[in-house]
């Protein structure tokens, strides 16, 4: 009898710790987040003296009109979404191109090619050879650097060959076949329509890196011209370059630092929002396509 | 094939084919499935192009690179590079930065997805486990670039928060992100934040496996729900745990380099340079191209081997592994 109210006991304390922790967490990982809004449309001043800790304070949109006015952070706009639109189309031909006949058990050399393919997750030539050659096919400050070099991520082409090899019966193949349906009608009639959610994980995880890397865009685009989003951010947000914004000049010194501050919270959203938009809806999509990656490990 | 064989006696056409040699078996084979090959032609060309293409060009590591003359013409130099990299007042720094920032991570960062993981599938109320995991997975989302500027932001010496705040309490203001001593703190709790929730979700898609009738074996027995986590939980997703300690120790001297280098300054540089960053800037920014091949082979190389090593000890130990 006491052991048994002992252990109710037990489990309710242990209930309340996790839910603390819980919370804890949520608080942890939510503030920055709303910060970081809240900021972006409180007054600047009241913003770096401290008074605005959660909600906004002293609500104005100036930092975003500044932001729309520069046309830096348009043009980086305008070329992130198209090397993101082009760069997606690319990376799920080639993923699928690659996927497919990969998943084909009665593929003469599937192995050998399985085997070239995964190896370059564990060893490859690293960053000034991969400069080197991407260099001498021309493709450094063009929008070719963009898409092509970062074409196949391994990790995905192994989860996509994944799903087709455990989503997509067999049998259903091999009577195809014997129907007298050709591999490449197979792949567009049959298993392309039937592999949605895959296509689904693959555009996301592809589009979301796209819209969010630096690296590429750093090493191989010299003309600003070109310079996506997040090259932008970089300049703006670390380097200290607040070119465009002379517009804030009819403030005096001090207003111009202080909305300097606040251009940089609402950049932060801006970047951000277009992902984050989508998020709650691809969510499930996400978690599902990190799932079947990991059966293969 | 395997079928092939063991179905060869019990019927014609089957021994038919047995008289044919192997290799025109494998012949037809490819033949009735050219369009297959058709199709891996181009993701193949890729791979060949963009990933033994660079590896190919790794023998400038050996050669005095020569842009003119090309990977191939280019004079051999054998060791020199490497030498020059090991004897240089730098390389001790590079490499301990590189080793402390990963030894750091896997110590610290590695284990806390597991632990949230454990937290996620003791949260009783379905409502606040979905919150808990929807929120945890948000920072995942955000750019290094974003991420590294709300640092900035934050730690800013005036008008950070994190400094008003030190401030309010009649503290100094810190400028931490110009502090050699605060950078691995700095970059490791950032990278938790940020990665936790998604690192999470693979064990928690474990956890969900894990069969129910062993909770209720150890509640029989009566273990508190802490032990069932020590004796249930945790046992039942170790092996996904080995596989994931070996990918990360596969990227061992890699550590994120692309957000340190958006966190280093001239004042940090000390703890920030890692050798990675430092074959961004001798290689792409000062054009000495075999010199930070030669590095970037280095590191490679070390990869490679702990990732081998790695693999070797758990399928010993473990039982489980890559391969």
């Amino acid at each position: 009898m006491t052991s048994r109210t002992k252990g109710i006991s037990d489990g309710k304390v242990f209930d309340f710790l996790v839910g603390v922790m819980s919370f804890i967490i949520l608080a942890v990982v939510l503030y920055p987040l709303i910060f970081v809004v809240s900021a972006s449309f409180s007054d600047p001043s009241r913003v770096m003296n401290g008074e605005m800790w959660l909600l906004p304070k002293g609500f104005t949109v100036d930092a975003y009109t500044e932001i729309f006015k520069n046309s830096d952070i348009w043009n980086g706009y305008k070329n992130t979404f198209i090397y993101t639109t082009l760069g997606t189309f690319i990376n799920i031909i080639l993923s699928t191109l690659a996927a497919y006949p990969l998943s084909r058990r009665d593929l003469p050399g599937r192995n050998i090619f399985m085997f070239l393919i995964t190896f370059t997750m564990f060893f490859h030539g690293g960053l000034i050879p991969t400069f080197l050659v991407v260099q001498d096919l021309g493709m450094v400050d063009t929008i070719w650097a963009m898409v092509i070099p970062n074409a196949i991520a391994t990790y995905n082409l192994i989860v996509m060959r994944t799903y087709f090899q455990t989503s997509i019966p067999w049998e259903l193949q091999e009577s195809a076949m014997i129907d007298g349906c050709s591999n490449i009608k197979l792949l567009f009639k049959i298993i392309l329509p039937l592999s949605k959610p895959i296509i689904a994980v693959m555009v996301l995880f592809y589009a979301v890196g796209h819209w969010n890397a630096f690296f590429n865009a750093l090493i191989y685009l010299r003309d600003d011209q070109l310079y996506p989003l997040q090259l932008i951010l970089r300049e703006i947000l670390l380097v200290n370059q607040l070119s465009g914004t002379e517009s804030a000049g009819m403030f005096g010194m001090d207003e111009k630092i202080l909305l300097g501050e606040s251009i940089k919270y609402a950049l932060v959203v801006v970047a951000s929002v277009p992902v984050l938009i989508m998020y709650p809806f691809v969510q499930k999509h996400f978690v599902k396509g990190v799932m079947i990656g990991s059966i293969k490990g | 094939m395997a079928t092939f064989k063991s179905d060869a006696s019990h019927s014609d056409i089957e021994l038919r084919k047995k008289t044919v040699p192997r290799s025109k078996v494998i012949l037809k084979q490819v033949i009735k499935r050219y369009d297959l090959y058709l199709m891996l032609l181009l993701p193949l060309l890729w791979y060949i192009i963009f990933q033994y293409g660079p590896m190919y060009g790794l023998q400038i590591a050996f050669k005095d690179f020569n842009p003119a003359l090309g990977f191939m013409g280019s004079d051999w130099v054998g060791f020199e590079h490497f030498e020059r990299f090991f004897s240089s007042y730098y390389f001790g720094r590079l490499l301990w930065n590189t080793f402390s920032i990963s030894v750091l991570s896997l110590v610290i960062a590695f284990p806390i997805p597991i632990m949230l993981a454990l937290l996620i599938n003791e949260i009783r109320s379905t409502a606040l486990k979905k919150w808990v995991q929807n929120v945890t997975y948000i920072p995942h989302f955000i750019s290094v670039v974003v991420i590294v500027g709300m640092l900035s932001l934050f730690l800013d010496p005036d008008s950070g928060f994190v400094n008003v705040l030190l401030q309010s309490f009649g503290k100094d203001s810190i400028a931490f992100l110009e502090k050699p001593e605060w950078f691995k703190t700095i970059f490791i709790g950032s990278n938790i934040w940020q990665s936790m929730g998604w690192q999470s979700i693979i064990y928690v898609a474990a956890l969900s496996g894990i069969d129910p009738q062993l909770y209720e074996a150890a509640k029989i027995d009566g273990a508190t729900r802490f032990q069932r986590i020590i004796h249930v939980s945790l046992p039942g997703i170790f092996p996904i745990i080995i596989i994931l300690l070996i990918l990360d120790i596969g990227q061992f001297m890699n550590v994120g380099f692309e957000k340190i280098l958006l966190m280093q300054n001239s004042l940090n540089l000390e703890s920030s340079e890692v050798i990675q960053t430092f074959v961004y800037k001798n290689g792409i920014l000062n054009g000495d191209f075999s010199y930070s091949s030669a590095i970037g082979l280095f590191n490679s190389i070390i990869n490679f081997i702990l990732l081998v090593l790695v693999n070797h000890f758990a399928r010993k130990k473990a039982e489980t592994s890559l391969w």
